[in-house]
């Protein structure tokens, strides 16, 4: 399969975009799950439905809030400005803010499930051997909840790769700041004649998603025996 | 003192009561199941808050709401061999062996890796991950395990239960060996009377949730040896 420059571009700008959206959201990710896995305080629901929003709205609705709340004339997004200089709409760093909102929720999922699922008696045990909490977290319940991790930064990254309605609101839908494979492909088929490159940029999407799914598989197999799985 | 308890627990709906003070190597707290005999251990170890009371182990206030005292399990150097052991899985026994050990200070330290290995015969099972090992083995990981956190004094839950006879009176002997041969105040909890006739100096019942610090202290009884 012979894929033009600009095709290889798309690709690469999708990695880019996903990877940032992923490495960004991960300990994000995980300090919510933690802290929805294993604290009760005032609010906690609020946080919950609030992290699950994007999964439950319909994209465009959460690349419109972004827009508000990140765009240009938004609170957020003038400040950032204002003080960085830094601009989100219509570049590739603002594609990756929407994947990674997009991925949040699916990430928070795994992680905190692998997280409920460490027993804390052996946190308790930890602890009467001498461990502080702190340290107690770092040697028990980070590296049991690995494979959570793994899951969860593979569904981000998953998700990321396909995010489509965000982006376009959020970040439009120009090529070589913000058209990845999603949008690549949708523009494709706005045009006639297109179906070869379409179909090839269909299946470069399968075999990066498949791809990712396979090495976080061998990542936890290496870590948790050949029984575990990411999903 | 080796032991001097008096502790009120609020464990869900049922209240516990348990006071008593022993002077014994090895003490046995008994009582029918149901009794809170674990969740004394875990509040002396420092894994569940007593309502109120006080606790002093070999001197140490551990616990004393009196005086606004609790400190943290990791300060109370209590070493819990829990009844389901609580090995880390994700650790080969030589790490779980570690685990407390690299957390003491030199100075604190009592015993060496060489010697809990020797005491406990162990040395096969280093390399073993702990979801491999057999009841007796998992019990004697964790014992050493505790043994090496340079702990104050021992909290044993049930150590002999569900052991085949062999495995039983060898992990007896054991206990015997620690009892007389180091020099740190147990607590041990069973249901089984001949161990606690076998083990124990003094014995504390604890007569289920509505027993009171009177009754706990009266029942105490000197074993003759």
């Amino acid at each position: 399969m012979i894929l033009s420059a600009a095709e290889w571009a798309v690709i690469a700008l999708s990695l880019r975009v996903s990877l940032l959206a992923v490495l960004v959201t991960l300990p994000i990710a995980y300090a919510l799950a933690w802290l929805i896995a294993r604290r009760r305080f005032p609010g906690r629901m609020l946080l919950d439905a609030a992290i699950h929003l994007p999964l439950v709205l319909p994209p465009v609705v959460t690349g419109w809030l972004l827009l508000i709340v990140l765009g240009r004339n938004g609170p957020v997004g003038s400040w950032l400005e204002a003080t960085f200089g830094i601009t989100l709409v219509f570049n590739w760093l603002g594609a990756a803010v929407a994947a990674a909102v997009m991925a949040l929720p699916l990430m928070v999922r795994a992680m905190r499930l692998s997280i409920e699922a460490v027993d804390r008696r052996l946190v308790g045990a930890a602890r009467t051997l001498g461990a502080s909490p702190f340290k107690a977290f770092l040697t028990i319940t980070l590296p049991l909840s690995l494979p959570g991790i793994a899951a969860g930064a593979v569904l981000g990254f998953a998700r990321s790769l396909g995010e489509f309605g965000a982006t376009i609101t959020f970040a439009a839908n120009i090529e070589g700041q913000t058209r990845t494979l999603p949008l690549a492909i949708y523009s494709g088929l706005q045009m006639p004649g297109n179906e070869d490159a379409v179909a090839r940029l269909a299946v470069i999407a399968i075999i990066l998603s498949l791809g990712a799914l396979m090495v976080s598989e061998w990542l936890v197999r290496r870590s948790q025996g050949s029984r575990a799985h990411v999903l | 003192m080796s032991f001097d308890i008096d502790l009120q627990l609020v464990v869900g709906e049922t209240r516990i009561a348990c006071a008593f003070n022993s002077s014994a190597k090895l003490t046995a707290l008994v009582g029918p199941s149901g009794a809170g005999k674990t969740s004394v251990l875990n509040a002396i170890a420092g894994l569940l808050k007593p309502a109120s009371g006080r606790a002093a182990v070999a001197g140490d206030v551990l616990f004393d709401s009196a005086n606004a005292i609790d400190l943290p399990p990791e300060e109370r150097r209590a070493g819990y061999v829990f009844q389901d052991a609580r090995l880390f899985p994700h650790q080969r026994v030589e790490a779980n062996l570690a685990y407390g050990e690299k957390l003491t200070t030199a100075a604190d330290r009592w015993i060496t890796r060489g010697e809990v290995v020797e005491l406990l015969e162990i040395g096969d099972l280093l390399g073993r991950w702990p979801a491999t090992l057999s009841g007796g083995e998992t019990r004697r990981v964790a014992i050493g395990r505790a043994l090496l956190s340079a702990p104050g004094f021992l909290l044993l839950d049930e150590p002999l239960a569900s052991l085949d006879a062999v495995r039983t009176e060898r992990l007896a002997l054991l206990i015997e060996r620690i009892r007389d041969e180091l020099a740190i105040p147990i607590l041990l909890v069973s249901h089984s009377a001949s161990e606690v006739e076998r083990l124990a100096e003094q014995v504390v019942e604890l007569d289920g949730p509505t027993s009171n610090a009177t009754q706990g202290r009266s029942r105490d009884r000197k074993l003759k040896f």
